[in-house]
């Protein structure tokens, strides 16, 4: 009899568990400040769920492996966004539905990997060109050829992010063709200038772009504009670059997933992030940029202000890194192997 | 043969039972999976399509040109690829057995209470994860690293020796990494070696090259050619070395499946055909050498 009773409480426990508002988060390890998590619980109540990815791709995997359905939001990054969505993994949502939906910077609502914003809301973001240490060169840095056809000083002192995306969408603006051409003549001289270039080049490493520019074994690299602050930070002399013919930008999105099971949770957490304050501090613990208005008041300003996350005026931006059909992908991926073969 | 007692035959299958289960668990089923994705339809950023296809190994052996139209090549790019890798394993393997070979021979020849001191000292940068160990020795070769700022104010180089993201790099990193694979299996055949045999030797006035060669090596060669495979087999499918101190480069077997399986592209077929060939490589090798040794003792 007493087992029985223990039985009923348990079950009775369970279901109050369940009556407990849930909401689950999938987002890149080390992305989200934990008071910000706990000031969300505190406000609605909410409890959340915090899992933590390390790669795009493995979130995909992860979420086709079966795992749709358990997650109500994921952040992944832009050419994803548009992945989980052409593959019918995310949810589709109206802009009454989250009230701070006016909140959003005007230049991010319609990005080409989610037009309108139907599915995801900007989290952070920024861009990625390169660096140079001005001990070594302090000639003009303002195009892409200190990359891809550099002066002798840095010849053979260049770090590469070892990232396809990156490496043939800037490679493909430094030639002026658009990224994912069809056109055999621009991905052939896309495939020639890159087997010239290379020989100018020391290393691939993406994780390693910050400190081998620290430790000076590249006086010029690639690198994403908050790790070059990073490394200005830890004593590297470099300046960091936003070369004439663009930069790839980069950007973080939360996406509301398909199946999600607290749906409403879910829209209530975006709204929360669309709030300057909020956005803010993301944006001082994850030290990026919001593409929330307003959220520049409540960010730390050493973040704010620095250089990297400031632009000239006239500056050409860039591009995002466009996902390729799959002929072209294929050419892509030739040209990749030819390049590290 | 003794005479099995009743009821011995029945208890056979369930005490075999647990090693059927971890060869078949731990050993047939992933290379099963491994071996069936390499023969499925590639699904376009990762994945698989249940459908059979022979078109990993397709994009292995043959070269298309960039736009896949062009009259099938051979394709060298992978080619280069395990030729590249297997040049590393080698020189690693050689570097391992030719600081190893003396490094075991000195610990058995050391007192049976010191023995185990020595042992225990080879390990002991074994506790340290390997990644740790790795990016400490390109601390350690860099321009500005103490191995060349030491050279350069001994005056003996005027500008830093390129160490770092070339092949010697590689190559250190992988000896360096795998050394105790060496030694250990070539100590544990030298401590068995009766020692009275070289003094018969001797006695015999054979010279101690002739006696290295006719009657140490061919009694330890069981411990050289283990510490060889241990040494050589993880040597070809590294990439950590080749990713941090040769500057990634080039691809190495192992970065080419990584990038196949995790990278954007996302090609699993392909990245399980290239393992499958590696394995393949490797199996015939060893069959190779196991039959010669057969021969030669029943020879």
């Amino acid at each position: 009899m007493k087992r029985l009773l223990g039985a009923v409480a348990l079950s009775a426990l369970a279901s109050a568990a369940q009556a407990q508002e849930e909401l689950k988060v999938y987002i890149f390890f080390e992305y989200i400040p934990q008071e910000l998590v706990e000031k969300f619980e505190a406000e609605t109540g909410i409890d959340v769920t915090v899992d933590t990815f390390d790669s795009n791709e493995a979130m995909l995997a992860a979420l086709k492996a079966g795992r749709l359905g358990e997650y109500d939001v994921a952040v992944p990054g832009d050419y994803m966004v548009e992945i989980l969505r052409n593959q019918g993994l995310a949810d589709t949502f109206t802009p009454e539905e989250l009230p701070n939906f006016g909140n959003i910077d005007p230049q991010w609502i319609d990005v080409p990997f989610d037009p309108g914003r139907t599915s995801s809301i900007p989290y952070q973001w920024g861009l990625t060109a390169f660096a140079v240490n001005r001990d070594v060169y302090q000639g003009p840095i303002d195009s892409l050829s200190i990359i891809f056809d550099p002066p002798e000083e840095l010849s053979g002192r260049i770090n590469v992010l070892d990232s396809q995306g990156e490496v043939l969408a800037l490679a493909s603006m430094y030639l002026g063709i658009p990224q994912c051409t069809q056109d055999r003549d621009q991905l052939r001289a896309l495939n020639d200038m890159l087997q010239e270039a290379r020989q100018h080049w020391a290393s691939f490493g993406s994780d390693t772009s910050k400190e081998v520019l620290v430790s000076g074994d590249a006086a010029a690299g690639m690198i994403y504009n908050g790790f070059a602050t990073k490394a200005r930070d830890e004593g590297a002399n470099i300046e960091y670059a936003f070369p004439k013919e663009g930069s790839v930008i980069w950007m973080d999105n939360v996406v509301l997933l398909r199946d999600a099971p607290n749906r409403d949770n879910a829209l209530r957490f975006m709204n929360f992030l669309l709030d300057p304050e909020n956005a803010g501090a993301v944006t001082s613990y994850a030290a990026y940029q919001a593409g929330v208005l307003g959220a520049e008041e409540f960010t730390d300003p050493a973040i704010r202000d620095s250089p990297e996350n400031n632009p000239p005026e006239s500056v050409n931006l860039g591009d995002f890194v466009m996902a390729c059909d799959e002929t072209t992908q294929a050419t892509y991926d030739a040209i990749w192997t030819n390049l590290k073969q | 043969m003794a005479a099995r007692r009743p009821g011995e035959r029945s208890l056979l299958v369930p005490l075999l039972l647990p090693t059927w289960a971890m060869i078949g668990v731990f050993m047939v089923l992933p290379v099963g999976v491994m071996a069936l994705y390499s023969f499925l339809t590639r699904e376009f950023r990762g994945g698989v399509d249940w459908t059979f296809s022979l078109s990993a190994y397709d994009q292995f052996f043959f070269d298309r040109g960039l736009f896949g139209d062009e009259a099938p090549r051979l394709q060298w790019a992978y080619i280069s690829i395990f030729w590249r890798s297997i040049w590393q394993a080698v020189i690693a393997t050689v570097l391992c057995l030719l600081v190893g070979f003396p490094t075991a021979w000195f610990i058995a020849t050391r007192p049976a209470r010191s023995r185990g001191v020595w042992l225990f000292l080879i390990t002991v940068p074994y506790w340290v994860n390997l990644l740790i160990r790795t990016v400490s020795l390109r601390f350690l070769l860099r321009d500005t690293g103490p191995l060349n700022q030491g050279l350069m104010s001994l005056g003996l180089v005027d500008a830093p020796l390129p160490v770092v993201n070339t092949n010697l790099a590689v190559q250190l990193g992988l000896f360096y990494s795998y050394l105790p694979f060496m030694v250990l299996p070539i100590y544990a055949a030298v401590e068995r070696y009766n020692f009275a045999l070289s003094e018969a030797a001797a006695d015999l006035y054979a010279s101690r090259w002739t006696t290295l060669r006719e009657i140490v090596l061919p009694l330890v060669k069981p411990g050289i050619v283990a510490g060889c495979l241990l040494v050589f087999v993880p040597s070809l499918g590294a990439f950590l070395a080749p990713d941090l101190l040769g500057g990634a480069k080039t691809f190495m077997i192992g970065s080419l499946i990584d990038e196949q399986i995790k990278g954007s592209q996302g090609n699993w077929p392909f990245g399980a055909a290239v393992a499958v060939i590696l394995m393949t490589l490797v199996l015939i090798a060893l069959v190779a050498y196991a039959r010669s040794v057969t021969r030669e003792r029943s020879a």
